[in-house]
């Protein structure tokens, strides 16, 4: 491959005015911008999921709280949920593959960009939908002006009979028109990966971040159709006389829950996999070494997906299957944290004999090694269908997917923030406030969710706007809330680096971190067209064979 | 202690879950350890350190016996839990029910609990009243879970794990406390409005207290003739449509059965102490106490108010 990274002088264009700007933000089909605009996004929709939590702790900071009627919380935690999943997570992880992959596999743009500008947008419209609720939801009734049936919306609460306004069935739409833009992200990332490497870029040498963006994406492919048959089924049920899921006319409840953690549990994975790419390169880039048993993690991923598929039932213990039911989900569950260890105790390897750099992106994977073992862990726990039954549905549960979703998925975007930030903007983000961001929140973290396990044990179930004296929940809702002021402030603070270090940020250059993969080649931020010549590659980590001529990783892999 | 503790059980479903809780706790806190051990040690002794900024250390890409050894050892652990799980889970779901087994029919409902008896011939709402079960000659009680409307769960922590009440779903769940008392719980799948005041209250009774608390349930209600205004008032309102007093014209079935209200400690599912004042506010305004229950409010004045609580004061 070239040496330098070559860049065209850019025409000479006159200067644009703001509203040229934006229209060319508007309507591009740069997969670099629409990487961008998801992860804006999906911040704007983080800071306003956060808000509905920090009422929802609020609420429960003492018994029998009057902060918020029952009505209302009920709406805070079901907007809650599905902002974060859908309108956060989601969009976070399709902003990185969108932005990452093709410049991981050196390719000029994703295989179908328009394709790309569209199904971004119909994300953003889902989310609009979902708040429109606000507005439009009131219903004949004034039953609830925005949903309110839990993130995963149980049959038969979203029936007529329980839910006669229109505020769910903006639920119902959002989830449907944004599940339509994940497929065609999902379709594009694919193509892309298979189409559109650069020469000599094998399956087999692509980074482990892209090979997750794939396994991601076939899991998308494969877990949000169910999703959206059910909604296409429920808007029969609620619109055309349909009584798939209406209990009153002899419908499913239980199918219902069937249908929706087919998709919630992969779903899971959908956004823990590409978490598990960014943790990798962090990992090996800051540690000094190549990651440890490459094959391994690809096949692990590959397995984890696979058997994601095949477990979702273990969110349905208590509904009351048969034994035989039961003890399937219960080894299909555990077997899932045997290639999860594997990732694990690779990561560890490859630290193992490093030279490990303690920069702000590596803390961020130390704090996801930690959490995500414990959260591995309480997974076990949960697996044992039998203490499922007292610990399901309960603040325990809660925790835990806390643990999953915050303490490891997020610590490795926010990872993936202050590894790439200076890629995408081509300046570095502050390595103080990244100190005081990651402290705060790691705190913060602790303190939230590391105490709402116990509110569990002790019989607290979730969904409830308020709770009895007495219970011994008390003291822990109060450390629980306090930990959310922690993760606010941290939270501002990564804002405001984000925000300052655009302008006044050290510059970057093309390769701050000393890293290897194809990425860090050309220029930050990387010129519309990525690679003036496109690279070809001999291993895994092209930069490190240009920067060791002398002991290039081909010869062994 | 908490009430709800479920590391406190009282019966033998809820003792073996948490035995097999122990076993997971150790084996989970073990692998914990070990594993941030090796974490912390890594990051401690491969540290950079001053001085070393241009060497990169020895690239190893992997170890085919290594990483047997930690895809094998995983799999001999989640072995164990699994048989272990698969032990308890068959232990609770299949147990055969012994002769002297108590039936209840559970029906939940938005926001309260029905409790029937098919074989003894007594309804009541809300608090359930099941006898002590001795283990030489076991009396456990088997709950048949049922829904009137949306998803509720039966959780009484010291008692057993949790299972669904599902519409169109019938389930079932038992235990077999030894000791007398009060067991606490609650709906534990979100429901509705009020799914957080919808809380489950076990009394266990000595067998003797048992069928004293039986014969007295299955009493018509009495009749107390200075209170007749009050059933008056009931039986020519809407109060009649929804709840049943057995011997009289109301039979309503989609409120709580109120023949032996009086009996019970608590009122709209265990949220106040059922008391004159509570039980007047309550018929007033049902939603001055759990906004959002479906009881309407009836434009009572205050003085037939008055007479409606004292009728309902005499069910005893």
């Amino acid at each position: 491959m070239t040496t330098e990274s070559l860049v065209l002088p850019a025409a000479a264009a006159p200067e644009k005015t703001w509203l040229e700007r934006a229209h060319a933000w508007v309507t591009t089909v740069d997969h670099k911008r629409l990487g961008i605009m998801y992860i804006v996004f999906a911040l704007v929709c983080l800071v306003v999921g956060g808000l509905e939590a920090t009422i929802i702790r609020l609420q429960l900071m003492k018994a029998h709280a009057n902060v918020v009627s029952p009505e209302v919380f009920n709406e805070l935690f079901t907007m809650h949920g599905t902002t974060m999943i859908f309108f956060v997570a989601m969009p976070i992880m399709f902003g990185a593959a969108n932005y990452l992959a093709p410049l991981m596999i050196g390719a000029r743009d994703m295989a179908f960009p328009r394709l790309n500008a569209f199904t971004f947008w119909l994300t953003v419209f889902g989310a609009a939908l979902l708040y429109y609720s606000l507005l439009g939801g009131y219903g004949l009734y004034g039953d609830a002006f925005a949903p309110n049936v839990g993130w995963f919306a149980y049959a038969p609460l979203t029936a007529k009979t329980f839910s006669r306004g229109h505020s769910n069935d903006y639920w119902t739409l959002a989830l449907l028109v944004s599940g339509f833009g994940s497929v065609g992200t999902a379709i594009n990332v694919i193509a892309t990966i298979f189409s559109q490497r650069c020469r000599g870029m094998t399956l087999g040498r692509m980074p482990l971040a892209v090979w997750l963006f794939l396994v991601m994406c076939v899991l998308v492919l494969f877990t949000l159709t169910p999703l959206t048959a059910a909604q296409l089924m429920l808007l029969v049920d609620r619109y055309l006389g349909g009584h798939f899921f209406d209990a009153q006319a002899g419908g499913s409840a239980v199918l219902w829950m069937h249908f929706f953690w087919v998709f919630g549990h992969p779903e899971v994975y959908v956004l823990a996999l590409p978490a598990y790419g960014f943790l990798s390169e962090i990992i090996q880039v800051f540690s000094r070494k190549a990651i440890f048993g490459y094959p391994a993690m690809v096949a692990a991923s590959i397995v984890i997906a696979f058997i994601s598929m095949s477990v979702w039932a273990h969110h349905m213990f208590s509904v009351g299957m048969t034994s035989y039911g039961n003890t399937f989900f219960v080894i299909t569950t555990m077997a899932i944290s045997v290639p999860t260890g594997i990732k694990i105790f690779n990561w560890l390897a490859t630290i193992w004999g490093g030279k490990v750099d303690f920069k702000v992106p590596m803390l961020w994977a130390i704090a996801f090694l930690f959490q995500f073992l414990v959260a591995g862990l309480t997974g076990v726990m949960l697996a044992c269908a039998p203490l499922d039954w007292h610990l399901t549905n309960s603040y325990f549960v809660v925790a835990h997917f806390h643990y999953v979703i915050v303490g490891a998925l997020f610590m490795a975007v926010f990872g993936a923030f202050y590894f790439w930030y200076p890629k995408v903007v081509g300046r570095m983000l502050s390595e103080k406030l990244g100190r005081w961001h990651f402290w705060l929140f790691v705190i913060g973290f602790h303190l939230t969710f590391d105490f709402m396990h116990i509110p569990g044990f002790l019989g607290m179930p979730r969904r409830i706007y308020t709770y009895e004296p007495g219970r011994g929940w008390d003291v822990w809702n109060v450390i629980i809330g306090i930990g959310v002021l922690f993760q606010g402030v941290g939270t501002l603070i990564l804002v405001f680096n984000l925000i300052r270090s655009a302008k006044k940020g050290k510059p970057a250059g093309n390769d701050p971190w000393d890293a290897w993969t194809l990425e860090w080649s050309t220029s930050s931020p990387p010129p519309e067209y990525n690679f003036a010549t496109l690279p070809v590659v001999r291993s895994r980590r092209p930069l490190w064979d240009l920067k060791h001529p002398e002991d290039p990783d081909w010869k062994y892999e | 202690m908490s009430p709800t503790t479920i590391f406190s059980p009282e019966s033998s479903a809820a003792r073996m879950i948490f035995d097999l809780s122990l076993l997971v706790y150790v084996v989970c806190t073990v692998i914990f350890v070990v594993v941030s051990a090796l974490l912390i040690y890594a990051l401690v002794k491969y540290r950079k350190r001053r001085g070393d900024e241009t060497r990169e250390p020895a690239q190893i890409f992997g170890s085919k016996q290594i990483e047997l050894a930690w895809t094998i050892i995983p799999i001999i652990i989640v072995l164990v839990l699994f048989l272990s799980s698969v032990r308890v889970i068959a232990a609770t779901q299949d147990a055969k029910m012994p002769p002297g087994t108590i039936e209840v029919n559970v029906v939940g409902h938005q926001y309260w609990w029905e409790y029937r008896y098919p074989g003894l011939g007594v309804v009541t709402a809300n608090e359930l009243h099941i006898p002590t079960s001795d283990p030489a000659k076991p009396t456990p009680t088997l709950l048949h879970l049922y829904s009137a409307d949306a998803n509720h769960s039966y959780w009484v922590p010291r008692l057993a794990g949790k299972t669904d009440l599902i519409p169109n779903h019938p389930n079932q769940l038992w235990f077999d406390p030894e000791k007398p008392g009060l067991y606490l719980g609650q709906c534990a799948q979100y429901c509705g409005v009020q799914h957080a005041k919808m809380l489950l209250r076990v009394y266990v009774h000595s067998p003797d207290d048992f069928r004293r608390w039986i014969e007295e349930q299955k009493e018509p209600a009495r009749q107390v003739d200075t209170v007749a205004r009050g059933r008056e008032l009931f039986e020519r309102t809407n109060c009649m449509n929804c709840h049943t007093i057995a011997g009289t014209p109301a039979t309503g079935r989609f409120g709580p059965d109120l023949t032996h209200l009086m009996s019970r400690e608590t009122l709209a599912a265990g949220i106040v102490p059922n008391n004159r004042d509570n039980l007047r506010a309550w018929i007033k305004d049902p939603n001055s106490l759990k906004p959002g229950s479906l009881m309407p409010a009836i434009a009572f004045d205050d003085a037939e108010l008055d007479a409606v609580t004292d009728y309902l004061m005499t069910l005893r």
